[in-house]
């Protein structure tokens, strides 16, 4: 009986674990990355931010939490009940089963017999999958502003929708010319052509991950793409209506959304779960990067806390110390004495610190661009992005298949041939468009576009 | 293997089930939800026919594409006053008629044909890669129909471009 259970639940115990991670966890996280861009924006601002809820405000997101859920439930009187109730749960579960398509740690574990990947699937589709899930999402978006039965809603929706949509062809242009590269759509064996390569795709691919870059940031609504939820200016967009609980739905969805495309650059551009340099051997020495930074952490913390006032928050530094220990102790394990499980622990390590890293890059945007007006993201997703994201595959097949040995149609260049030749064109022609498009703005109004 | 007909049993039945909600539904926002569901019931017994290039195709093309446009129209079209009128109410008889003869021809059709339904067992690991599959098959094999429907295609979106602007 119990070698019956073992059998059937086996394979099934990595993923239930990460799908139990991102159900549970991820809001509690994706609270702290809220805090962390507060954090962040008041840096940029020449601020403190939140301070007051715990030490350096690290209960904060635990406070606002208990707010959101005993804030009163307001449905408006016309709206349809049925389709409000439900439009949040839509973008919520897109963005979390997103999730189930990356691959965080290399290799294949055994754990009663069965050989696992640290993902909930290695499917042979994988980033079609994210992308395909992710990008049902829209539907809570638009159902949630048809439902509210409330102009600006509609009107925030369909304005949100058709931005996602444009730019859903830019992304999935960028995310062609990584996958040129890769020449596999699974999360695992393109990390693994990265190793195998020695060098991640952003430097072989910079144009294409920079327009995975801004279309990223266009598809998960975030400033300086922020139209659909303009509040200062438009409204709130689709979400006008919504208060509360439902409002931290969207809320969680947008945050869940940027880790899944976080995730994906860093799985397609980034190299993945790969330390920095990992086939430098002299390099070695940073495998103790990440017990080192927790340490870090941890003696910061514990150096502060008897500069804090405030009992209840000495008693918070103090467990945000240990955990940090903790965490650090755990990461050591692979440097010391568990040699082989390395990949795992340091493979989890990298990937979220790089995708930690790309969410920074999306705070930093935030507070640094002003916001586009609503027909020059447009004309920027249709009128720049989409060509010159086609003319970068296009000229990335080209440089690949000369990358060849003779033998095989090629004339046997090598990689940085290549790399200059499709990089090198695509920004000529991104030139060109860019004074074209710049030509046309200063032409007299009247005058044939 | 059970739990393999468990997932079937599900997909088939919330896609059969949002089938019926789709065209009884009067509210047309609720009926094209409904089709969404019956779609992705679909793709799910594609992935779980390990047809996984097929499911993402039909969730990316049908329900990411298609149904998002569906709704948009849905949407600027005045709803009040299609809720309002009786839809088809004369049509009734003819209407289930032409559904009985439909329904009629699709199973003599297949009691007729019911030998060769019980396809040869597929060899585990036929459909992998799958992706490397369909795409030798799209552009290696049939090269020709697939530029063929791409032609198609690029003619039908320059149609619209050049039918939505009044001046070029």
């Amino acid at each position: 009986m119990t070698d019956w259970l073992i059998q059937f639940f086996a394979p099934h115990v990595v993923p239930l674990i990460i799908v139990l991670f991102v159900v549970l966890v991820l809001p509690l996280l994706v609270g702290y990355v809220v805090l962390l861009e507060r954090k962040v924006m008041a840096d940029m601002q020449a601020r403190l931010g939140p301070m007051r809820v715990g030490p350096h405000g690290l209960l904060q997101p635990i406070a606002d939490a208990v707010k959101l859920l005993i804030k009163e439930d307001i449905i408006p009187e016309n709206a349809d009940r049925f389709l409000f109730w439900i439009a949040p749960l839509i973008s919520v579960t897109a963005a979390m089963v997103a999730f189930s398509g990356l691959t965080f740690a290399p290799g294949k574990y055994e754990l009663f017999g069965h050989l696992n990947t640290i993902a909930v699937a290695d499917l042979n589709i994988g980033l079609l999958f994210v992308v395909a899930v992710s990008s049902m999402g829209i539907f809570g978006i638009v159902l949630g502003g048809w439902a509210s039965n409330s102009h600006y809603s509609l009107l925030g929706a369909l304005r949100s929708s058709a931005q996602m949509v444009s730019y859903e062809t830019a992304a999935g242009m960028a995310l062609i010319s990584g996958l040129l590269l890769a020449g596999s759509l699974s999360t695992r064996a393109i990390v693994e052509r990265q190793a195998a390569e020695g060098v991640w795709f952003i430097f072989l691919a910079p144009v294409g991950f920079f327009i995975y870059l801004v279309a990223g940031i266009a598809e998960t609504n975030r400033a300086p793409f922020d139209l659909p939820e303009a509040e200062s200016e438009l409204v709130a967009g689709y979400m006008t209506e919504f208060s509360g609980f439902r409002w931290s739905l969207y809320f969680l969805a947008e945050y869940a959304n940027m880790i899944v495309v976080s995730g994906i650059a860093t799985t397609l551009f980034l190299g993945g779960w790969l330390r920095p340099f990992a086939g430098a051997a002299e390099l070695n020495f940073l495998d103790f990067a990440p017990p080192v930074i927790f340490l870090g952490v941890a003696g910061y913390c514990l150096w502060r806390v008897p500069r804090l006032f405030e009992p209840v928050h000495k008693v918070v530094m103090t467990l945000f110390a240990g955990l940090c220990l903790l965490l650090a102790l755990v990461l050591a394990l692979p440097v010391t004495v568990l040699p082989s499980w390395k990949p795992v622990l340091h493979g989890v390590f990298w990937f979220v610190a790089k995708v930690v890293a790309y969410l920074y890059a999306f705070m930093w945007f935030r507070f640094t661009f002003p916001r586009y007006r609503f027909d020059q993201l447009m004309r920027l997703g249709w009128q720049f992005m989409i060509p010159v994201s086609i003319v970068h595959v296009m000229l990335l097949a080209l440089a690949l298949v000369l990358q060849r040995d003779p033998g095989q149609g090629g004339l046997g260049w090598p990689w940085w041939h290549g790399m200059l030749v499709s990089t090198g064109g695509t920004l000529l022609v991104a030139a060109w468009l860019a004074a074209l498009s710049e030509r046309r703005q200063a032409a007299p109004a009247g005058s044939p576009a | 293997m059970t739990l393999n007909l468990v997932f079937f049993y599900f997909f088939s039945a919330l896609a059969v089930v949002s089938a019926i909600l789709m065209i009884t539904r009067r509210n047309v926002v609720h009926s094209a939800i409904f089709l969404v569901t019956a779609l992705l019931a679909t793709a799910g017994i594609y992935l779980q026919l390990r047809a996984e290039l097929l499911f993402a195709v039909q969730i990316i093309l049908y329900v990411g594409g298609i149904m998002v446009l569906f709704l948009f129209v849905i949407m600027l079209v005045n709803l009040d006053v299609a809720v309002r009128q009786a839809a088809f109410s004369r049509q009734t008889w003819l209407a289930i008629l032409l559904a009985a003869a439909m329904t009629g021809q699709v199973a003599l059709a297949v009691w007729t044909g019911r030998a060769s339904v019980t396809l040869p067992p597929v060899q585990a690991g036929a459909l992998d890669p799958n992706t490397e599959i369909v795409g030798l098959a799209l552009f290696r094999n049939h090269m020709l129909p697939f530029e063929i429907a791409s032609i198609l295609l690029l003619v039908a979106m320059i149609g619209a471009v050049v039918m939505s602007k009044k001046k070029i």
